[in-house]
Parts: structure tokens; sequence; C-alpha cells
């Protein structure tokens, strides 16, 4: 496998992750919320395109078209009726909250489509397999290139949107302080839901892209809550553009990794959050004492 | 009929009783210099009137209709608008942008973007500054024009010149001269007593959560609010009880 491929294959898959993460990062960045079922609603995402594709024989894209205003709704409602009740009690509550979520979501597809694997792969045609030959070692897949190019425009569109519109703004004010965006009229529980709504919505591009690209089952969610958790912080909690590099640097170092060794596809991915980590925590660490020289008592 | 009626407002922090039984009532155009110690009850008092602290009980009654049960933003949308002690401005985002925010609710008058830049000259040129990289004085001004912004008919301006060196105080006087002299109705609590007589109408001064001063500006002596804000004439009264 050539260098160029690698690269190339890992800033593709970099690009799905980024979409996952998309939401992650939303509701993070704006509510301060880590939502623990955002794997499972990305799942639950999928199998609603499943259903609807399948049932009235329509494309997985129709359908889809159909789900996001849909999960748009879960997301408002869930910021309405769970998550802003938890939040009045404390950081932890909405944590164990979306925990609790997270499992009744999955064991709720269980019950509803049982323990098979599925793909959405074989609706949409030649596209799940098609690839743009661009010389004899690298051949870019659509599908790949498609969840990318959504990727980069669901979170370029995002910041746009957060930085020129009216409610972008209102958003990022009440993100920053709701207290004083009350106080200059800001109906901050209202903004909250408006976030949760898109956040979710684009949960369900992701949990419908990640269903063309590959296969899930009812409890595929928390895998993806890993990599959307890990493309957060890689990036930078709170910057969406941070979301989009985070992303691309956890599919390198899977797909790197991958090219040494099969098995260490997820590893190399989970020592790289790691490593990122810890030298942020070295930074903060450092600068608490003054720089790395005096922190490790070289010199004053 | 006044435009905003307090009612035997209690407040409470926790355990803590800020805000004892407080009643008052504030015409239009009427400049209240709210004045106290520290811990006196004067912000507590301001943030339940803009509704960002809910009375243990009592009312607020704003142009005659009782408001107590509205959230901070449904009040600013009636015309209350709060700018608060250390002006908590939006430090991630401009000048421009936190006004823009503001401008949200949709309040028509006089105050626009334009009209905030004029009363405030020194923020034409930090428009696009963040708001978090300003000076303390640019601050205050930026944040008491986003509260202007949503074209309030009653304006409570929290520690206006906290932490301000005095020749930055006097600037932001002079700029506010326009909006004190223009007919706004007001409620501003200032630490310094002889600024504070002399662009208000009315002085009201805060003890232990209770309002112990209520008097026209005019009709009162700085010795009088002083003896006030200590408490002085109460512990005179004490002692010729006890004797």
């Amino acid at each position: 496998m050539s260098m160029v491929n690698l690269v190339v294959q890992g800033v593709l898959l970099g690009g799905y992750y980024a979409l996952l993460a998309c939401g992650l990062s939303l509701m993070f960045g704006v509510m301060r919320i880590i939502n623990l079922a955002h794997g499972d609603l990305a799942i639950l995402a999928a199998f609603l395109v499943f259903s609807i594709s399948d049932y009235a024989s329509i494309s997985p894209f129709l359908a889809l078209v159909a789900v996001v205003p849909i999960m748009a709704a879960v997301g408002w409602l869930l910021q309405r009726g769970i998550l802003e009740r938890s939040l009045r009690s404390g950081v932890l509550v909405p944590l164990l909250a979306t925990f609790g979520l997270s499992i009744a979501i999955e064991n709720l597809l269980f019950e509803a489509y049982g323990a098979d694997t599925r793909s959405l792969g074989d609706m949409i045609g030649d596209l799940a397999f098609d690839s743009l030959e661009v010389n004899s070692h690298l051949s870019i897949s659509y599908v790949a290139a498609l969840i990318f190019a959504l990727a980069v425009a669901l979170l370029g569109g995002l910041s746009l949107f957060l930085k020129r519109t009216s409610l972008g703004r209102a958003i990022r004010a009440t993100a920053e302080d709701p207290d004083t965006a009350e106080l200059v009229g800001v109906n901050a529980r209202a903004v909250y839901a408006i976030a949760a709504a898109i956040a979710v919505a684009t949960v369900a591009i992701a949990g419908a892209m990640l269903a063309m690209r590959a296969t899930f089952d009812s409890y595929t969610g928390p895998m993806q809550l890993i990599f959307a958790f890990e493309a957060v912080v890689i990036g930078g909690i709170g910057s969406l553009w941070g979301t989009l590099i985070g992303g691309i640097v956890l599919g390198l170092a899977q797909s790197i990794g991958a090219a040494f060794n099969p098995r260490w596809f997820l590893l190399a991915g989970h020592l790289t959050f790691l490593a990122v980590l810890g030298l942020r925590m070295l930074r903060e660490w450092t600068r608490s004492r003054g720089g790395l020289r005096s922190a490790l008592g070289l010199g004053g | 009929m006044s435009l905003l009626e307090v009612v035997r407002l209690d407040v409470r922090h926790g355990l803590l009783q800020a805000v004892r039984e407080v009643s008052f009532s504030i015409d239009e155009g009427e400049i209240v210099a709210l004045v106290g110690a520290n811990g006196a009850g004067k912000s507590t008092l301001l943030r339940a009137i803009a509704g960002a602290h809910a009375p243990a009980s009592g009312a607020v009654v704003f142009d005659g209709a009782d408001v107590t049960a509205l959230r901070a933003h449904q009040r600013v949308a009636q015309g209350i608008a709060l700018v608060p002690e250390g002006r908590r401005l939006f430090a991630s985002m401009t000048v421009e942008e936190n006004l823009q925010v503001a401008m949200r609710v949709g309040r028509s008058g006089h105050w626009t973007i334009d009209a905030v830049m004029e009363l405030f000259p020194m923020l034409r040129a930090r428009k696009d500054a963040l708001t978090g990289n300003l000076s303390g004085g640019e601050r205050q001004a930026a944040a008491i024009g986003r509260a202007l912004i949503t074209n309030p008919r009653l304006v409570l301006l929290d520690e206006v010149s906290l932490g301000l060196a005095p020749v930055v105080i006097e600037q932001l006087y002079r700029s506010m001269r326009a909006l004190l002299e223009g007919g706004a109705t007001l409620v501003l609590v200032e630490q310094e007593l002889s600024r504070a007589l002399s662009v208000a109408t009315r002085v009201m001064c805060m003890l232990e959560g209770r309002i112990v001063l209520d008097s026209p500006a005019a009709g009162v002596t700085r010795d009088q609010v002083v003896d006030a804000y200590f408490g002085l004439h109460r512990t005179g009264n004490a002692s010729r009880g006890a004797a």
C-alpha cells in the first residue's frame, strides 16, 4: 500500500469521524453536556432510514430526508424532556441520564430489529462499491468521498451559521453565559432546545452514512460514541473546525496504524487520543507552574 | 400610575435573606440612586426586578402588570433591562455581536447600534474587537449599550464605576449625560456617593436587605445618606431605647 493511498484513505475515514462528531461537539460546546447516547442515536437514525427505504422501496437518501427532521424533533424532545431537567441537578446527572438513554435505545432497537447485522450498502446500488481509480495505487471510493464532502459542508455550514446569523449569535451567547443571555432577551431554554435539535439532526446524517459505508446492529452505538468523543477531544472542545481536524487525525492514525499491523487499527487511534490528551494536560500543568523549565526545576 | 412597583419583596440566597420585605415604586422619568454597603442587597434587588433571581415572596409589577412569574428574557421584552455587575459581556464575541444579540428582542425605539456608538464614541473604533480584549471603561460602555439596544423603559445599572479609574468614570458619565437628562427611567447602583447624589433625582439607601432611606435627592444631605449607609441613625435610636 502506497503512502499516498494511506494518507488519502485516512483523511477520508476522518471525514466520517468528523461528521459523526459534529453533533457531539455542538452539544458539548453549547450545553456542556456529553451526550453518552450520541452513538445510539446515530444507530437509531440508521435503522429508521433502513426501515423507511425498505418499507417504501425508496432510496436511502430520500429516506434520510424524512429522518433528519424526525431526529431533529427527537433532539428537541430530548432537551426539553430529559436534559433540561437533569441540567438543574448538576453536571453528573445529565451524564447518567444520557447513559440510561443509551441503554434504553440499544435494547429497544434489539427488541424491534433483533440481532441481525444490517447495511444500507445493498440499497444504494453501484455507489456502494464504485470508486474513482486515480492510478494503480490509489482509488477513492465514492461513498467515502461523499461522506468527506458532507462533513466539510456540514461543519463549515454550521460554523457560518453560528458566526453570521442572528440565531447563531444567540446560540453562541447562550453557550458562553446563559444567565446573561436571558438578561439581554434571549430565551436560553429555547436556544438550548434548538441547538439539541440541530445536533441530533446531524447525528441522523452520520448514522445514515455509517450504514452506507459499513454494517450496523443494535449495539454498534457505543463504539461510534468513542470515535466521536476522540475526534472532539483531539480537535479541541468547542471548535467545529477543530472537530474536522480531530476526525482527520483520528482517521489518519487508524489507517497508518493498520498499515503496520491490521490489529493496530483501533489501538493506534486510541493511543493518539491519549497522547493528545496527555500533551494537553502536560501543557496545563507546566503553564500553571510558569513554563516547562521552572516546572521541572531547571533554572529560575 | 408608577412604572415599577415592588411589593413586599423577599429574596434569598439559600438560607441567607438578602432582601427583606422591600416595597417601593418608581415613576417614569425618575433617576434613582440605590446606595448601600457591600452585601446590603442592592444587586440582589436589581436581579430580582430583572428576573434573574426568583424572589421567595412578594411581587414585581411593571407598567401595571404583575411580571413576578415572567422569566428574565420575557421581562426584557416588556422593557426592563439590567446592566449586570461585572459587565458580563460575551467575551468571545465582538462588541458589535454583543449588541446584535440584544437586538433580537425586537423592541423598536431610539436605540440602534449607531445610536449606541453615538453615545459612546469610544466603541466605534472597537466595533470588531472581542469584548474580552477591551479596557474596563470600554467594557462598561459596551454593557450599557447592550442593555440600551433592547430599548428599555426601565434601565437597572449595577455598579457602573466598579473597578474603573476616576478619569474613565468621568468620561462614562459625561457620555451618559444625554441619557440621564433625556427622560429615561433609571435605577443606578453607584458606590461614589457624591456622584450618585449629583445625577439622581431620588436616593434610596439599603442596609441589611431593607430600604432605610428613600428621599428626593435635592432634599437630602450627604451626611444623612452616610448615616443611613452605616446604620448610624438606627444604633442611635437603639441606644436611646436602651437608656
